[in-house]
């Protein structure tokens, strides 16, 4: 194998990398920020809804999740806009999409929950007199919360990595940064390792941060 | 536009019946490798258990689209040519035996200490105690989640469509490049892939719940 | 090898082993004859059940070495402390029987398959003879009728006698039953205790760590009490519980176990 290592041209591109790396990281925290308001609301709609409404987005949810990313990323993109009069960009479209499919995963997350935040808490904020508003709001809420902290951690790491899927409709986030440097530069192995030591980096990162909050959290519990 | 969708639908089908063709052989080569390389995290020696340990933390904590394309445009950089469709299988492969690796931790590492204790007591060797005793016990617990996971090798395949491999989204790509008609289609493909996965999903589900049924 | 020079079936010689920087074994000696009983006593954490673990090398040791009929139980015979390889310790292994305190049963098999495996897969049995022999010793445990249950149908005494079926039907050389009733209901122990009476009657080779002091005097011939990872005294049954002896460590124990057992 006579291939020679050489990151020169890496170095000097570097900043398609380190853009996309935080434009990858924004698109997934918007995206979850959106995806958390879905997600929560659909599940306390569905844990006190008739079955029709259940039906409905236990729907959205398995339709979600077993359709290939890619494929929602086009339908929105390419596709809504033939059907009905919206026109946005490619990154707008790309946050809609992520948003919905991190919704879906987070419908599952706060509904399994929410079912296992413990009856008694929920009599004892019975027995102090709250509304069921109040008890939804100042009781179980907070305890589901911390219940689906780890959970909540794992979704959004998968979600950061899943915006590689964005460099298929030109968000130039790190994976499209990658490929630019490979059609352009050839250095694809440094390029590449380059990318994945920065996907490894920021996403264990993460992880080791999220798991910190979390355990602030657990203390209380 | 029905009619030109029906036209295209041998060409769709071609295209599904790759999906399913990469699919399987991801599945069926991720199980081989996951299962031996699983066994060698949890029952190897401490420099084996490393690189395994390694090679799964890195997988999964990359993209795979990235390691699709590490492998396909990587690879011939250092003069290992594959046909893309084998550039493919292989990442998707590397990408899956990671999962795997995982779930067969997780269903030995869910079996008591005992179950192996009692039989090594009996005199069984380390291959027939997986064979008779580990393996069995684990099948359950792996089973589920690894069916599940099937459906992650399908949607998976979907990004094989970015190497030029006419698979189900690619071939939809193609049929809307001609025609024009991209929601139809594209719900058609949701559609395709949904029936599928949904199918295993619901599988995975109720052999859980025969499973659950059984005591330790 | 001089092995009729040395009548023990099963000889411990200055066995040491430490936990990181835990000694859980002070140079332990133990010398078991064919058709012995000896029960090893002994507050927990004094190393009897990790004694036990070595002598079928479920646990390795750092120094010493264990015999049985003469052979080396972990290590290679060239004195180098080598391990066995994974073939001979399995082999090693079919030689002792333990019966655990947790019973250990293989969940997925029936009483009759637990009983089967090693048979089948070590001794190299046919399926039929092994049947034949797990329904001999389920009849000798009296659970004959539960040949075909799983382990989750039977109740823990029915398990824990399954337990010692499928050691014995391989015909050790010695039975190792490691705090067998512990996990007992208290009307549970004494079904149990009875097939290990039968067993010594029948002249089976035993080492039992219990907590049984009745049973221990009844069907030991000999007792060691164990402290602090060494045997601090060793004699026959009514020798060591008796009033008169010369031990502080054993009279303590004993008086605390009255208390609290009695």
């Amino acid at each position: 194998m006579g291939y020679t290592l050489n990151f020169n041209l890496i170095w000097r591109n570097f900043d398609k990398l380190w853009g996309g790396l935080l434009l990858s990281l924004e698109l997934a925290v918007i995206s979850i920020a959106i995806g958390i308001v879905i997600g929560l609301l659909l599940a306390v709609w569905y844990v006190s809804a008739g079955r029709v409404v259940r039906t409905v987005i236990a729907g959205y949810v398995e339709f979600i999740r077993n359709v290939p990313l890619i494929l929602l990323v086009y339908l929105v993109f390419y596709g809504l806009p033939t059907v009905i009069d919206v026109a946005y960009s490619a990154q707008t479209s790309f946050v809609a999409t992520l948003s919905l499919y991190s919704g879906a995963y987070l419908v599952e997350v706060f509904r399994s929950g929410l079912e296992a935040v413990p009856r008694g808490q929920i009599d004892a904020g019975k027995a102090i007199g709250l509304t069921p508003w109040q008890r939804l709001l100042h009781v179980r809420l907070p305890t589901m919360l911390r219940i689906t902290l780890p959970a909540l951690s794992n979704t959004f790491i998968s979600l950061f990595k899943d915006t590689s899927v964005a460099s298929v409709i030109s968000v130039p986030e790190l994976t499209y940064g990658a490929q630019w440097i490979n059609f352009n530069t050839f250095r694809i192995v440094e390029v590449y390792l380059v990318v994945t030591a920065m996907y490894l980096f920021t996403g264990y990162a993460l992880l080791y941060a999220l798991r910190l909050v979390e355990r602030r959290f657990r203390v209380a519990h | 536009m029905l009619g030109q969708i029906a036209y295209a639908l041998p060409f769709l089908a071609q295209g599904f019946a790759v999906t399913l063709w990469v699919s399987l052989l991801v599945v069926a080569l991720s199980l081989v490798a996951g299962v031996m390389m699983g066994v060698g995290l949890v029952y190897g020696p401490a420099p084996l258990r490393w690189v395994v340990r390694i090679f799964s933390d890195t997988i999964r904590g990359i993209p795979i689209l990235v390691l699709i394309f590490f492998v396909y445009y990587g690879l011939p950089a250092v003069g290992i040519h594959l046909e893309s469709f084998w550039a493919a299988v292989l990442a998707l492969t590397l990408f899956k035996t990671a999962q795997v690796i995982e779930y067969l931790r997780g269903a030995v590492g869910s079996i008591p200490k005992g179950q192996s204790e009692a039989s090594m007591a009996i005199g069984l060797t380390f291959r027939q105690r997986l064979a008779y005793v580990i393996f069995p016990q684990a099948f359950r617990r792996f089973l589920p989640p690894w069916i599940n996971g099937v459906t992650d090798a399908v949607k998976g395949s979907a990004l094989v469509s970015l190497l030029g491999i006419t698979d189900l989204m690619h071939a939809i790509n193609q049929v809307i490049g001609r025609t024009y008609e991209a929601m139809p289609l594209y719900i058609l493909g949701a559609v395709i892939y949904f029936a599928v996965n949904y199918a295993l999903s619901l599988a995975s589900r109720r052999l859980e719940r025969r499973f659950s049924f059984i005591r330790e | 090898m001089s092995t009729h020079a040395n009548p023990a079936l099963l000889d411990v010689s200055e066995v040491s082993k430490s936990f990181g920087s835990v000694e859980v074994l002070r140079s332990v000696s133990l010398q078991v004859t064919r058709g012995e009983v000896v029960t090893v006593i002994g507050p927990s954490g004094s190393g009897k059940t990790t004694l036990l673990r070595c002598v079928n090398f479920l646990e390795s040791y750092d120094s010493g070495s264990i015999r049985i009929d003469g052979k080396e139980v972990g290590f290679r015979e060239t004195g180098t402390r080598q391990r066995r390889s994974e073939r001979d310790l399995a082999a090693m292994r079919a030689e002792t029987g333990m019966v655990f305190q947790s019973f250990n049963l293989f969940p997925h098999l029936t009483a009759a398959g637990n009983i089967m495996l090693g048979l089948r897969k070590v001794r190299g049995k046919s399926s039929a003879e092994a049947r034949q022999i797990a329904e001999h010793w389920l009849g000798r445990v009296g659970l004959a009728h539960k040949a075909d249950s799983l382990p989750a149908e039977l109740s823990g005494g029915q398990q824990q006698r399954v337990g010692i079926a499928r050691a014995v039907a391989m015909e050790p050389k010695i039975l190792l039953l490691d705090e067998i009733t512990s996990a007992l209901d208290p009307e549970l122990v004494g079904e149990v205790l009875e097939v290990v009476r039968s067993l010594a009657e029948d002249g089976m080779t035993m080492v039992m760590v219990t907590h049984e002091m009745a049973f221990a005097r009844d069907a030991s011939s000999r007792i060691v009490f164990m402290a602090d990872g060494g045997v601090s005294a060793a004699g026959p049954p009514a020798e060591i519980l008796g009033a008169e002896i010369d031990n502080e460590r054993l009279r303590s124990f004993l008086a605390r176990f009255r208390a609290s057992h009695f």
